[in-house]
């Protein structure tokens, strides 16, 4: 075995994809590395379940366990906040100010939330009548003033993009619609989603869909609204246009950004403290030994879990790559796909990379499926509740979900079908 | 995709009317695109911002947010939307000449 020393990977946040990345590498290199994941807290959180909290539908115990646990034994796990990255130096400075040198860095830190980049946001009014579900700690807070909530005018609303997984603040109305109606007091509850997008999602396909199934819940939607400021105390949302909303209730999904280090770290992020990569190898802009997973990411692709999952065999690979001297594969497709809930135990599917948008079809196998894309089934919604176990199990362990590829394949969907029938 | 004719010349442009190639773009261009769009003329404040997202865009490979405008462009975001009535990232990218910015996905 290797006659020279351990090269030393360090690998910045122990969420989906630093945790995923780190199993996959010790699998795959055993002790010819050395790993070492920081990160400030013990705390995983299997963040699609935020969004059923605050219905009750899903629990915090449930959806939290300890980082380290889901890490293979022979990985390093540091607790500590990290200070900055200093590229020149391949040094992690912690805020304690130790030292922690790499040979290469993966930056699996992914995305903070910024409620203080909206003026009036986070003032008085938040946790009272403001909330996000995009916390553990708002989703939580969100469960008690929405079940009490019976009347009067919801509001929820996507200050600006990109966001992790663009179409929970729909499933979030989808759901909301679903709760007040069985609680017999949704006529009572005008439903409003507000938006900075044109439609209701980023692809035309799917917005169109999805627009549809708004229309049909009865919920109003309010397009090309960009927030400028929140009057908590009015209890309005102010588009830069001056456009008002008023509210009874804000669910508000606050700007984001990359970590807070990202921005102390001289040449490794972009101003919103996102970090530039190549899309297909993911390898960083800022140094060949840097590379970038997940939300933390600037690669025009959804912050999504089930993006995150498939950069992992990439990252690995690149590393493995970089340390013999050899040239990043591009491999990575930009494939995401996403369950959509839709309430009434039925959820849609997404599936799209890059180039291809999300088109109707079945998933995975062409054809065959058995999951419906674009199409509201119930077992696309037991589908998404059975995966909250292959995440922890089999997902995060570094191993493949089995059926389901890292790369794109657009066979059996309504555009390749059109393509086949001899579309240019 | 589709061609176009802008300031006497062909030029292609997707189904929004964005041009696919910034290169086959000019100052002309750019104002026949802005009247056609409801903005005339074009001050030095506009052109300041359509400056800097082309830049952006031609050494990223990316146009700016909405957000990192009103961070870096010198221009707060308040004035963006004066200037741009709607949406300032989208449409200053159009008489821009690149493409739609894709912070939307």
């Amino acid at each position: 075995m290797p006659d020279r020393p351990a090269r030393r990977i360090v690998i910045l946040g122990g969420g989906t994809g630093g945790t995923l990345v780190a199993n996959r590498l010790r699998r795959t290199y055993g002790d010819e590395t050395s790993i070492t994941v920081i990160d400030r807290d013990d705390a995983h959180v299997y963040q699609p379940g935020l969004l059923f909290m605050p219905f009750g539908l899903a629990e915090p115990s449930e959806i939290v366990r300890s980082r380290r646990a889901q890490l293979h034994s022979g990985i390093d796990f540091r607790l500590a906040e990290v200070d900055r990255v200093e590229l020149d130096e391949r040094i992690v400075r912690l805020a304690d100010d130790t030292e922690v040198g790499y040979d290469v860095l993966v930056i699996a830190t992914g995305a903070s939330l910024q409620p203080e980049e909206t003026e009036g946001l986070d003032g008085a009014e938040w946790g009272r009548s403001i909330h996000t579900f995009y916390s553990l700690a708002g989703a939580s807070a969100l469960r008690p003033a929405l079940e009490s909530f019976a009347s009067g005018r919801l509001v929820v609303n996507i200050v600006e993009m990109p966001i992790k997984c663009p179409v929970a603040p729909l499933e979030f109305c989808f759901l909301a619609d679903w709760q007040l109606r069985r609680r017999g007091v949704r006529d009572d509850v005008e439903i409003t989603f507000v938006t900075p997008l044109d439609a209701a999602f980023t692809k035309p396909v799917a917005s169109e869909r999805l627009g549809g199934l708004i229309g049909d819940k009865g919920i109003r939607m309010e397009t090309e609204f960009s927030t400028g400021r929140v009057d908590g105390p009015g209890r309005r949302l102010l588009s830069w246009d001056e456009r008002e909303v008023p509210f009874d209730l804000l669910v508000t999904i606050p700007a984001h950004g990359g970590a807070a280090y990202v921005g102390r770290s001289a040449g490794l992020g972009d101003d919103l403290g996102f970090v530039p990569a190549d899309p297909h190898t993911l390898q960083s802009k800022a140094q060949a030994n840097v590379f970038v997973i997940g939300d933390a990411s600037n690669v025009p692709t959804s912050k999504a879990g089930s993006v995150t999952h498939f950069e992992g065999e990439t990252i690995v690979e690149n590393v493995g790559l970089f340390l013999e001297g050899e040239a990043p594969v591009a491999s990575y497709d930009g494939h995401a796909n996403c369950f959509i809930e839709t309430g009434f135990h039925k959820a849609l599917l997404i599936d799209f990379d890059y180039e291809v948008e999300p088109q109707p079809g079945r998933y995975p196998e062409p054809h065959l499926g058995p999951l419906s894309l674009l199409g509201e089934s119930r077992l696309n919604h037991l589908a998404k509740l059975a995966f909250q176990p292959l995440y922890w199990h089999v997902l995060l362990q570094g191993h493949d979900v089995p059926g389901i590829s890292s790369h794109f394949h657009p066979h059996g969907r309504g555009a390749a079908e059109q393509l086949l029938g001899g579309q240019p | 995709m589709t061609t176009t004719r802008l300031a006497g010349t062909t030029v292609e442009v997707d189904a929004e009317g964005f041009l696919t190639d910034p290169a086959q773009w000019n100052e002309q261009i750019a104002a026949e695109i802005a009247s056609a769009n409801g903005i005339e003329p074009l001050t030095d404040r506009h052109w300041q911002v359509i400056r800097f997202m082309r830049e952006t865009y031609l050494q990223t490979g990316s146009a700016p947010s909405i957000r990192s405008l009103g961070k870096t462009s010198g221009v707060p975001i308040k004035e963006l939307y004066a200037l741009f009535p709607k949406g300032p990232a989208k449409l200053a990218a159009k008489i821009g000449g690149i493409p739609k910015p894709r912070g939307c996905i």
